[in-house]
């Protein structure tokens, strides 16, 4: 990347920059006033803040009435989006091995199905998946949506893995095997370290998605015990009769600021999911 | 060890590789399998070490049968084409790793790594990974980790096709130095009859699932049971004519050339033959005179190799030391060493 971001001697690069520049500005204004607002306040009709203030914050500390704690939501958060990613890297890694690998009866079947899953638009199952939860008694529960999110993420993270452990040399495992080790070994020892870009990468896809997941939870754990974010988010704007917009924003910021970390910190991972292979 | 196949057979659906083989490795041999692409010879190859599953017959190791024994428990080392060199470890973790699989003490790994890694002369790479390896340490770091588990039979399958020629002509010697110093029985899987006829003791030459003739390799060259192992073997590769045998003479088709025949391989009576004449055996001594043009001199340095046209159309080839008097189109009278031209009927076995 580095390398690649030195001028080129064939053109200017500035104007580039420049229109580049002109074309963000909004986005970056819109960012900019999103956190400004959260510590200022502003005199009705003016866009200018005047005074600073850390009282948009307030819900860190004060608990609003008729709402669960911030706390709780974001434990709930990260429970849901970490417990679905280790749902979704566990299965995906084993399933898209013996898709890969294994002379697994009706294997084509099985592949076109989970693609046909990952092409389903989920939303039309929500009542159905609704009653289920209801039935099994996991409506209202984490472990339900987790499950259920999990479940709509495998078919994706099945066919990255399969993908991904399809570029693995034969001769890899074939050597494994007359070296004395058995199937699983191979598998975690051999195989699984050269698919390792790709299980960062789904594992990174999966979280963020579980993070910002809405209409899941939102109908089959509203409770409050079980809130995440996003459904808090949403039952803050939802409330007419303490609407306060700046709090909003600042929830908001709250509620971005571990993606933008993890972003930052993993964001090569996240490139590779399109790069694709193994570096040998 | 001494390794048997008996009756041994391998289809892969419909399709039948090999029927019904029946081959011996001598303990201590190193044994080459060498033929075409497609012949089955890696396929016999994957079926010893357990990779492939056997459809028929079995597969002895010493006196043990190892048919249904799986791969991991035949104590093999195999070295592949590619190497399949594990690119996450070092070359170190990459030899540990069967010892490591076997749950030996981590001392007594690495004190044998150490004396592996001297046997092939890399123990100065042991920190590296594959990726910072030449093709050549690549594939002594393959024939390290073969070789820790002192299996009882070392498979080499095309081991030098990745290698440029140079390094080639190293690693040739250097695998046949470590069969002999380590005394591991071996089997060779190649398709170039060089590698075969200089790294092996014997030679099983195989075509289309079969195999056509086991022998040395100097008895192979020199008394080839068919015209497939004849045309196999030899490079430059031999020449072929074609003729019909009469009154103990071979007669050129569409020429008048009669080619009298030895003794031994003249053909009981009259027929369609084919005449092989090697190229070291076609030159200006001989008692067979043979008249044509030349067509095609290729220089090789020490010496030139001539392509020579009949009257009838069929080609001679012949290799001599290095002469400047002759040229493309120069007609010549060369003659073939009688004793030393093979005889094959129309089945294409030796007369």
């Amino acid at each position: 990347m580095a390398a690649s971001s030195a001028p080129s001697a064939n053109f200017r690069t500035w104007p580039i920059v420049l229109l580049l520049t002109l074309l963000s500005l909004p986005l970056v204004v819109m960012y900019i006033y999103l956190f400004v607002d959260t510590v200022t306040d502003s005199s009705t009709g003016s866009l200018i803040p005047d005074t600073f203030t850390l009282s948009h914050w307030d819900f860190l500390w004060h608990t609003k009435v008729g709402k669960p704690s911030v706390w709780v939501v974001l434990v709930n958060t990260l429970l849901f989006a970490t417990s679905t990613t280790t749902v979704v890297l566990l299965i995906s890694s084993m399933v898209g091995y013996a898709l890969s690998r294994l002379n697994v009866p009706g294997r084509s079947v099985l592949l076109a199905g989970v693609m046909v899953m990952h092409a389903f638009p989920s939303v039309t199952l929500l009542i159905a998946i609704f009653v289920v939860l209801q039935m099994v008694g996991l409506y209202n529960t984490l472990i339900g949506v987790i499950l259920v999110k999990a479940a709509l993420d495998l078919p994706l993270g099945i066919w990255l893995m399969k993908g991904f452990y399809d570029t693995v040399p034969w001769e890899i495992e074939m050597a494994g095997i007359t070296d004395g080790a058995s199937r699983f070994t191979v598998w975690r020892r051999l195989v699984l370290p050269q698919v390792f870009p790709a299980l960062a990468a789904l594992g990174l896809f999966a979280f963020l998605s579980g993070w910002s997941e809405f209409i899941l939870p939102r109908v089959l754990a509203p409770g409050n015990n079980v809130q995440v974010f996003s459904v808090y988010l949403a039952s803050l704007i939802a409330d007419d009769n303490n609407f306060d917009l700046s709090m909003f924003k600042a929830v908001g910021v709250f509620y971005a600021i571990p993606v933008i970390v993890l972003f930052v910190l993993f964001q090569r991972h996240l490139m590779n999911i399109y790069g694709g292979g193994t570096k040998g | 060890m001494r390794i048997l196949l008996d009756h041994f057979s391998k289809s892969f659906g419909a399709v039948k590789v090999i029927e019904d083989m029946n081959l011996e490795i001598r303990d201590g041999e190193m044994l080459a399998l060498l033929g075409p692409s497609g012949c089955g010879k890696s396929t016999t190859l994957f079926s010893i070490c357990g990779i492939h599953r056997v459809s028929g017959g079995r597969i002895l190791f010493g006196d043990n049968d190892v048919t249904n024994v799986p791969s991991q428990l035949r104590n093999v080392g195999v070295v592949f084409q590619s190497y399949a060199l594990y690119p996450h470890m070092t070359v170190r973790q990459n030899i540990a790793f069967p010892l490591q699989v076997k749950g030996l003490a981590a001392a007594d790994i690495k004190q044998q790594v150490s004396a592996i890694a001297a046997l092939v002369h890399i123990e100065e790479l042991l920190e590296r990974r594959p990726a910072q390896l030449s093709g050549g340490q690549q594939q002594r770091v393959a024939l390290a980790r073969a070789l820790i588990r002192k299996p009882d039979v070392l498979l080499l399958d095309e081991p030098l096709a990745n290698l440029d020629a140079k390094l080639r002509l190293e690693m040739r010697s250097e695998i046949r130095r470590l069969q002999l110093e380590t005394g591991i029985t071996a089997i060779l899987v190649t398709h170039d009859q060089v590698e075969a006829m200089s790294m092996c003791d014997r030679i099983a030459i195989m075509n289309a699932g079969e195999i056509i003739q086991i022998a040395t390799p100097s008895e192979m060259y020199h008394d080839p049971r068919t015209e497939f192992v004849a045309g196999f073997l030899g490079n430059p590769p031999i020449a072929f004519l074609k003729g019909t045998a009469q009154d103990g003479a071979v007669l050129l088709d569409k020429s008048d050339i009669r080619i009298p025949l030895p003794g031994r391989g003249r053909p009981a009576g009259a027929g369609r033959v084919t005449l092989g004449i090697r190229p070291e055996d076609f030159g200006p001594q001989g008692d067979v005179q043979i008249p044509g043009t030349i067509v095609f001199v290729e220089t090789q340095g020490r010496e030139n190799l001539y392509d020579v046209r009949l009257a009838d159309g069929g080609m001679l080839r012949s290799i001599q030391p290095v002469r400047g008097d002759l040229k493309v189109g120069d007609a010549v009278t060369w003659a073939a060493a009688g004793d030393k031209i093979m005889v094959f009927g129309e089945d294409g076995s030796r007369l």
